[in-house]
């Protein structure tokens, strides 16, 4: 079995957002990357599960400059054979999904695997578009995957319950919480990790579909009024007049 | 139940790009696996006074043991700066962790590395890297402790084998380990490395209780009376003094990136607690005197940092003097010790409950601030070094 898995980088959780450019750009100063939760908990390790138990390679993919290097190195130490980087700047959701298509097409992936989001941008568009561009079935949201043959059978987050599926390959499909479990690389991963080929390919053409306007950071919370509980009509007033909720 | 750990680490002056890709790969893995493994844990075995025996398995996955050791004998091939933040990361969970681990790598596989036989290497270093072999290091006696040139452990020539008898005290991993390196002195009073092998009759290493420091870690004596040693377990590579204390010189510069490790969690914890804790209707982070404590703070671990750092360069070179290591392990724990006393401090009475690390990390800092050289003896190392007078005889 042939698995792709795509990777992102994105901010560290606690790092401190600013915008550049008038803010319309995520400024990058200063700020430590780590892989896509999603991307690399989830979606890298039951890639890496699966190949462990019915053999095969697990290719990682970037869209991104030499920047983005050192998280692709970290899942070579989880376990990923080779990687792949894709020499452009990842711009919207549709020219990432366009890269990584145009260079997965010939190759024969089983299944390419993503994180149902990244933690920065939360647009989820990239799995669903490289499925279209693949001209094959998309799974979102997959919490669960077993493989027979060609055969997977998909457990996925349906509002208050869960779906099953069942498919062939070749698919794309998303990962979500509790597909796998986080993988810590260990020291013969990044000893293993040194000598893995990560190979960069030129961009492919393809046209940016959206432009950024500008980001906004959220408003700081407001004060916490405190009413007291026998005093309903301020309360009611406060929600009506202030809040405008009621 | 387990506390969720919030530890993030301080980096003032943008160190980290001064790292490599790997180093900080390696850093990273050891964060994330302490705060998967260790952190739930830590409060509870170090209050039942218990090594975390299941830990070590996972030590050796993450390139604990003997990480700059060749490959070709189970090691990782890292550099020092890798070590160091290794250590760094273990002793942010705790010193007594960092010390198992200080001790395996610098302490027991570094000698047989440097100063073993080929088949002494290929016997114990792959199995020391993976913690499947644990050891120890036997150098200090109930009276040597500054001055182990007076040590009065022997070996005595039988002709086809040694005869080793002698006694060593606080050997943190002895009562576990199936390899203790001893530094016994022969008839010419010369001072020998010898394997003593776990179960060789007349061998007993009995744990010490009673600690109010390092306590999840294992500390015991070595017992020698009449033990056999065959010729083969002893180090060829080096005698005299030079050899355990270069061994030493290992260790405390892994101490000196520990002590960093125990600092930052110290303050990182009060920084923390001073922007949640509101007295006067404001965070006492808001007040003057929690400013300083904290600016102080911070000032410090920045400075160790560089000390650390400047010096695993050093030691990359293979430049890093005995005096070097000395001041910078001197240096880090004693800032290390008086940060968790003030960390302490800022979280008032809360501070010494084992819901917050510092009581743990001050009482193991008075360990660590003592053994590997005591402050005051690292001190005259450094007298000595710029005067060129030793001070150390009176």
């Amino acid at each position: 079995m042939k698995f792709l898995v795509c990777i992102s980088k994105v901010p560290d959780t606690t790092s401190k957002i600013a915008f550049t450019d008038g803010d319309t750009k995520f400024d990058e100063n200063g700020i430590q990357f780590i892989v896509n939760p999603y991307d690399e908990w989830y979606a890298l390790v039951r890639a890496l599960e699966l190949k462990e138990s019915l053999g095969g390679s697990v290719t990682i993919i970037t869209v991104g400059g030499q920047a983005d290097e050192p998280v692709m190195r970290k899942a070579l130490a989880i376990g990923a054979d080779e990687a792949v980087r894709i020499d452009a700047e990842a711009k919207d959701p549709g020219y990432i999904a366009t890269q990584i298509a145009s260079y997965a097409k010939d190759k024969d992936f089983d299944i390419v695997f993503c994180g149902k989001e990244t933690i920065m941008y939360n647009n989820a568009q990239v799995p669903a578009a490289v499925a279209e561009y693949l001209d094959v079935p998309f799974i979102s949201l997959a919490t669960k995957l077993d493989l027979n043959g060609n055969t997977a059978t998909i457990e996925r987050d349906a509002q208050g319950g869960v779906e099953v599926v069942e498919l062939q390959t070749p698919f794309v499909l998303s990962a979500a919480k509790g597909m796998a479990e986080q993988r810590i690389p260990n020291m013969k991963g990044i000893m293993a990790a040194r000598t893995k080929p990560l190979n960069v390919v030129p961009a492919f053409d393809a046209a940016e579909t959206t432009q950024v306007v500008s980001y906004e950071t959220p408003s700081g919370k407001a004060e916490c009024k405190y009413i007291d509980p026998e005093n309903m009509d301020e309360l009611v007033s406060l929600l009506h007049n202030q809040a405008k909720v009621i | 139940m387990a506390k969720t750990d919030l530890f993030k680490a301080p980096d003032y002056y943008q160190i980290d790009d001064l790292l490599t890709d790997e180093q900080k790969l390696v850093r990273d893995a050891a964060r994330a696996w302490v705060k998967k493994e260790v952190s739930p844990i830590i409060e509870e075995y170090y209050e039942k006074a218990e090594f975390p025996k299941q830990l070590i398995k996972g030590l050796g996955e993450i390139g604990a043991f003997g990480p700059y050791i060749p490959a070709k004998y189970g090691g990782a091939e890292l550099d020092q700066i890798s070590y160091g933040l290794i250590m760094q990361e273990l002793e942010r969970a705790d010193s007594g962790l960092r010390s198992t681990a200080s001790v395996q790598s610098s302490l027991v596989m570094y000698p047989i590395w440097k100063y073993g036989s080929e088949e002494q290497r290929i016997k114990y270093l792959p199995k020391l890297a993976t913690g499947e072999f644990m050891g120890c290091f036997g150098l200090t006696e109930p009276d040597h402790g500054s001055n182990p040139g007076g040590m009065t452990t022997n070996i005595k020539d039988q002709g086809d084998h040694y005869l080793l008898n002698g006694a060593k005290m606080w050997i943190s991993n002895a009562p576990f380990a199936d390899v203790a390196v001893v530094w016994a002195k022969n008839e010419q009073g010369r001072i020998k490395g010898v394997l003593v092998d776990k179960g060789m009759d007349g061998f007993s290493a009995p744990e010490m209780h009673g600690k109010w420091s390092l306590r999840a870690s294992s500390t015991g004596e070595l017992i020698f009376d009449n033990v056999k040693i065959p010729k083969e377990n002893i180090l060829p590579g080096r005698d005299g003094l030079g050899a355990p204390l270069s061994c030493l010189d290992s260790a405390r510069y892994g101490i000196s990136w520990g002590a960093i490790g125990a600092a930052m969690d110290c303050y990182d914890s009060a920084l923390r607690y001073s922007k949640e804790r509101i007295q006067f209707d404001k965070p006492i982070a808001a007040f003057q005197l929690t400013q300083k404590k904290l600016a102080e703070m911070i000032t410090e671990i920045t400075k160790s940092q560089l000390l650390a750092l400047r010096l695993g360069q050093l030691k990359n070179q293979d430049k890093a003097t005995s005096a070097q290591i000395s001041m910078a392990k001197r240096n880090n724990i004693e800032f290390a010790l008086k940060i968790a006393r003030e960390a302490r401090q800022i979280h008032g009475a809360m501070g010494i409950s084992n819901e917050y690390p510092m009581m743990r990390h001050m009482m193991n800092l008075e360990s660590v601030v003592t053994y590997e050289g005591t402050h005051d003896i690292h001190l005259l190392i450094t007298g000595m070094d710029v005067t060129g007078i030793a001070a150390f005889n009176g």
